[in-house]
């Protein structure tokens, strides 16, 4: 097929440079430099889409970031992306895309049959039909409205792209290349300050692109090229083209979306697809220019229906005629200037006016050129379902409510300019008051908030000469406040040609008898009558008035929308613009995709994996591992087809028969030294600390200030003014904070210390009724007997030249002892320890035999210590000091935590000594009582009970005290199961704790 | 995202350090008999000001030092930041 609508010569594409594509399945040409709108636009190809309620055929409406129509799925080197505007994706060779909200087919569209009950659709309808009955809602409703009414499918597929966040600061970012944004740039560069200038499009310049100026007697897009690459060749300046900055948040932080691989059939070997970039700017000059509005009038959405300024940059950027017999219809002098360009490329356009009679250096030139123009006149409706064919227009009366006999025109496109608006957004999101400049019809920033400024059309400034003034003098005001510097810049000569004031004229009344659509939001298909209903149903706000109709909900985010809406209810409501006001502006400004959001915090870089120095021990030993926090710990070592119940059960049977040797890296450790660390300890801890000797240990429990546990752990007395304490692995970093608060805020007098060790020791714990003998072999030079080590005892040895910390300590019940080494040493350790531990019959074991081993010893862990628990609920208030003050003792005077029936630990058997316990049951006394059920307590671990051979839980109960003895049933919705149970002491084994000080 | 002048770091981004709430509130002393409503007030009780508040943070991912913060809660506006033990005029 051939570009039958591209010009001969002009536009800034690569024409030596051919490419194919595919939409819908049909193979096309293009060119280097195209976007995909511009490419389908040369090949003739206008209808895109269906509309999002109607289903209505829909084209293109414009040329870049505020195209509400031309949203389509994109197939790139085997992965799929939904939400791409056509008219900003660049055309590559090989691209594919199909249309979205079409099914079966955009030509044939089922969908579409709402369009023919749109009587039956209007604002609220969703919320009002479908809200009944209400069971109807997942099953009918939903699958429904989503498969008719979806933006494109996301990917299912894991996303091969890569994605890279950047962090950077400078002293100016400029938010947009056109001429506020290059002068701004220019001048504050040459005063040496760091600049970033961003570009969301692939070409810098902006408007210069397609406006006929002359900027120091050089053509505008001329003199924008000269100052680019002279701004790349400083190296204070970053100049960024296909970035988007799309949100500015507090304290001067903008984000920044740059898209680096999406123009390129695929990505480059060590690319990333997109890199998001925060930037902390000391000053923020926003040059985002504006966005032409329509004006509305009947069937405004037909294919061929664009605004004027698109029609423009497609003949001029890309060389694309949009139509031979092109209408169009303006409000201002803009419209003239896309007839203008029209003109000069063969084709005669015919020019709709709405104002009487303006005048203007532009207007002059167009009728030099002998365009036709009908002043006072309107496009009333476009005619054509799947392309404008005509348009039926009219007469207007002055005061723009009588039209004239209507007359039907033929045309292939109509070109729509309404005047500017203002791109606002950022300043917005800054936190800047906008306000409401009468003259333009539209908000420009007001009072700024932050350290931002707005210049050029985003400040409804449209004239070049003020603009390259203004921006300029900013940029070197604003880079000599940081830099010191004053080079002066001569500001160069301008020739633009001077307009004439634009018609305050936005709507084209409907004529007598007829009911066109007349769209106001494009994406959302909202309609001027469906803001009518809103107003009519008793919407005020216009925040409600958006929700309710949808309008500039869409993913365009209502940029050509919001002021048509705005003047609509003004209308209405009969009160000024600025009364309504506008809805709240938040980022994004146009959507980003979750990959870049995402960056490399994908997959197993989502969090950092933290890994003993064993790890790769257990690894060539089978062990499956288990995420404990950020750790991988083992959780059994698998020996054949073991499952993790047959493997847990070996090695805990094995630590209560023979020794084990667990891996215990992983708890936190904390290094405590000073004059005052035991002082620190007894404040601390609920139990006493001043007098534990050197070179013995204790078990000390913590609390909050509201006397819930914070964490358990034993403290070693290494030396006189040093300690070594120990948390659990989920509180490590908690626990050192705290002591970082108390130290620095509430007690500084304290001399003490403290500095997290965690990774500089590594740990194994040897447990079992053969851990003795196990470690006289290991440090046959050291008194490890019952005298020479007793239980929470403390002792440094040799480990085969290896410095070593022996503690005497058990979590496991048994016999047991914990060796440290510096982590370096770490590996040495434990193979010295399987190796000597061989004629013992040592097993390492994994996480769920080390939880076996504790709950049935009814030793606590984080299941229990849960942060709802006091020390009495866990039959911990024997370590609670009555003499001391502590953190949190006032609090266990409450009237709740002293309660005669208070919760307390206690175990769990089912009757018939076979039935597995889930964790998180209730217990409760009547399985058949009504819901709710009185609840008495909750399982909170469970395990299978090595010594006695049957299933064992830990439960807090309701007055667990006297509840020995009892008979509850434990009931597990979850898991549909209704357990009988006995309540036991949570000391299922050696209740007197023999065993640990054998 | 928040720009914090720690006074031992300097400039950094919010990220670094995590909130440590009212930095007005004074921990009643050890072994001192108080009343309960004292002590719920220490405990529970806050305001939640909207201005000028002062407020702890601690620079985790940095110094490690917990310091106090003069913010603005509705326009996160920061006007002075200090030491721990730093005396505030
Ligand atoms: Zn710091």
């Amino acid at each position: 097929m051939t570009q039958a609508f591209r010009i001969e010569n002009g536009g800034l594409i690569n024409k030596d440079k051919k490419l194919s594509f595919k939409f819908n399945g049909k193979t096309y040409f293009g060119y280097e430099g195209d976007t995909l709108a511009s490419a389908l636009l040369a090949n003739g190809v206008h209808l895109v889409g269906r509309s999002f309620k109607y289903h209505r055929p829909r084209g293109f409406f414009g040329a870049g970031v505020d195209e509400p129509y031309a949203v389509v799925q994109l197939y790139r080197n085997g992965e799929t992306e939904p939400n791409i505007k056509a008219t900003e994706q660049e055309l590559f060779e090989g691209l594919e895309a199909k249309s979205v909200n079409c099914w079966p087919s955009v030509n044939f569209d089922i969908g579409a049959i709402n369009n023919f009950l749109k009587i039956f659709l209007p604002a609220g309808f969703y919320y009002k039909t479908f809200m009944w009955p209400k069971s109807f809602w997942y099953r009918i409703y939903e699958p429904f409205i989503r498969k008719a009414a979806g933006l494109g499918v996301a990917s299912t597929k894991h996303d091969k792209e890569r994605y890279e966040h950047k962090y950077e600061y400078c002293d100016l970012l400029i938010a947009g290349s056109g001429p506020s944004g290059l002068a701004g740039a220019y001048a504050a560069a040459k005063n040496g300050a760091k600049v970033i200038l961003a570009e969301d499009k692939p070409r810098f310049g902006g408007s210069l692109l397609t406006s006929d100026v002359n900027i120091g007697n050089q053509s505008g897009k001329d003199w924008a090229e000269g100052i680019i690459a002279e701004l790349k060749t400083m190296p204070n300046v970053v100049v960024k083209n296909r970035s988007q900055i799309f949100g500015y948040y507090d304290h001067n932080m903008l984000v920044m979306s740059e898209k680096v691989s999406d123009h390129l059939p695929s990505t480059k070997k060590y690319h990333p697809n997109k890199r998001l970039w925060y930037i902390r700017a000391k000053e923020v000059l926003i040059s985002s220019g504006s966005i032409e509005r329509p004006i509305v009038f009947g069937n405004n959405d037909t294919p061929g229906v664009m605004l004027s300024s698109a029609a423009k940059e497609y003949l001029k950027v890309y060389g694309v005629l949009v139509g031979r017999k092109p209408l169009v219809f303006t409000n201002n002098d803009s419209g003239y200037e896309t007839a203008i360009e029209f003109k000069k490329h063969g084709v005669d356009p015919v020019v709709l006016d709405s104002r009487k009679n303006p005048e203007s250096e532009i207007i002059d030139e167009a009728k030099n050129l002998g365009i036709n123009i009908k002043n006072s006149y309107v496009v009333v409706a476009a005619q054509g379902y799947k392309k404008v064919k005509s348009a039926d227009i009219a007469s207007i009366s002055e005061d723009k409510k009588q039209l004239g006999k209507i007359e039907n025109m033929q045309c292939d496109c109509i070109c729509v300019s309404g005047f500017w608006t203002p791109t606002i957004h950022l300043a917005s999101q800054s936190g800047n008051k906008t306000k409401f400049k009468e003259e333009i019809d539209a908000f420009v920033p007001g009072q700024s908030k932050q350290n931002e400024i707005t210049l050029g059309a985003a400040n409804g400034v449209f004239s070049l000469e003020e603009t390259l003034k203004t921006s300029f003098t900013a940029g070197s005001e604003l880079s000599k406040k940081i830099t010191e510097n004053d080079n002066k810049i001569a500001i160069p000569n301008v020739v633009e040609k001077k307009s004439s004031q634009h018609d305050k004229f936005w709507c084209v009344p409907l004529p007598k008898g007829k009911n066109y659509k007349r769209f106001l939001d494009f994406q959302n298909d909202v309609a001027v009558s469906d803001v009518e209903i809103a107003l009519r149903e008793g919407y005020r706000s216009i925040e409600h008035v958006k929700r309710y109709t949808t309008l500039g909900m869409a993913t365009d985010q209502g940029k050509t929308s919001n002021l048509n809406g705005l003047q609509l209810v003004s209308e209405i409501e009969n009160k000024v613009v600025p009364a309504v006001g506008h809805t709240t502006f938040r980022p994004p400004y146009t959507p980003v995709s979750i990959g870049a959001i995402v960056g490399r915090e994908v997959g197993k870089h989502s969090k950092p994996t933290r890994k003993s120095p064993m790890h790769s021990w257990h690894e060539k030993n089978n062990a499956v591992f288990v995420d404990a926090g950020v750790w991988l710990r083992p959780r059994y070592y698998k020996r054949g087809n073991e499952n993790l119940f047959e493997g847990s059960k070996r090695e805990a049977k094995n630590v209560r028969t023979n020794v084990g040797v667990c891996d215990v890296t992983t708890l936190g450790k904390i290094d405590i030294k000073g004059p005052d660390a035991a002082e620190l300890l007894n404040r601390v801890y609920t139990n006493a600390w001043l007098k534990l000797p050197v070179g013995k240990a204790r078990y000390g429990v913590m609390l909050r200030e509201d006397g819930i546990v914070m964490d358990d752990g034993t403290t070693t007395r290494i030396s006189e003014n040093h300690y070594h304490m120990t948390t659990t692995t989920a509180q490590a970093a908690n626990v050192l904070s705290h002591l970082e608060y108390y130290l620095q805020l509430v007690w500084p007098e304290l001399n003490v210390n403290v500095v997290s060790t965690t990774e500089q020791w590594a740990g194994a714990a040897i447990a079992g009724p053969k851990s003795r003998d196990l470690l006289q072999k290991l440090f046959p030079n050291s008194d490890v007997s019952n005298e020479g080590l007793p239980f929470m005892g403390y002792m440094e040895g040799d480990l085969f030249g290896v410095k070593a910390r022996i503690f005497r300590i058990s979590f496991s019940g048994e016999l047991a002892y914990e060796v440290n080494v510096e982590s370096d040493y770490g590996s040495f350790m434990w193979e010295k320890i399987m190796e000597v531990g061989k004629e013992f019959n040592i097993q390492p074991y994994g996480t769920e035999a080390l939880s076996t081993l504790r709950i049935e010893m009814g030793h606590v862990a984080g299941s229990e210590l849960d942060g709802r628990t006091i020390p009495f609920d866990n039959a911990l208030e024997g370590l609670v000091s009555k003499k001391k003050d502590f953190i949190g003792k006032r609090s266990l005077q409450r009237s709740a935590f002293t309660a005669e029936d208070r919760q307390r630990l206690v175990g769990v058997v089912p009757l018939d000594k076979q039935t597995s316990i889930p964790e998180g049951s209730h217990l409760v006394k009547d399985d058949k009582a009504p819901l709710p059920n009185p609840k008495l307590g909750h399982i909170s671990a469970s395990c299978w009970s090595v010594e006695y051979d049957n299933p064992f839980s830990l439960a807090i109960l309701k007055d667990g005290k006297n509840m020995i003895g009892q008979k509850l049933f434990a009931m597990s919705p979850l898991k549909n199961k209704v357990i009988p149970v006995e309540i036991v002491s949570s000391h299922y084994v050696d209740p007197k704790g023999e065993r640990v000080r054998s | 995202m928040l720009y914090i002048n720690c006074p031992h770091c300097g400039m950094r981004s919010q990220n670094e350090f995590s909130y440590g709430g009212d930095a007005s509130v004074k921990r009643p002393e050890l072994n001192k008999e108080i009343s309960d409503n004292e002590w719920d007030d220490f405990v529970y009780n806050r305001k939640s000001l909207r201005g000028k508040h002062l407020e702890l943070w601690q620079h985790i991912s940095g110094c490690r030092q917990w310091i106090k913060v003069e913010r603005d809660t509705s326009t996160h506006e920061i006007f002075r930041t200090f030491k721990a033990n730093e005396e505030i005029a």
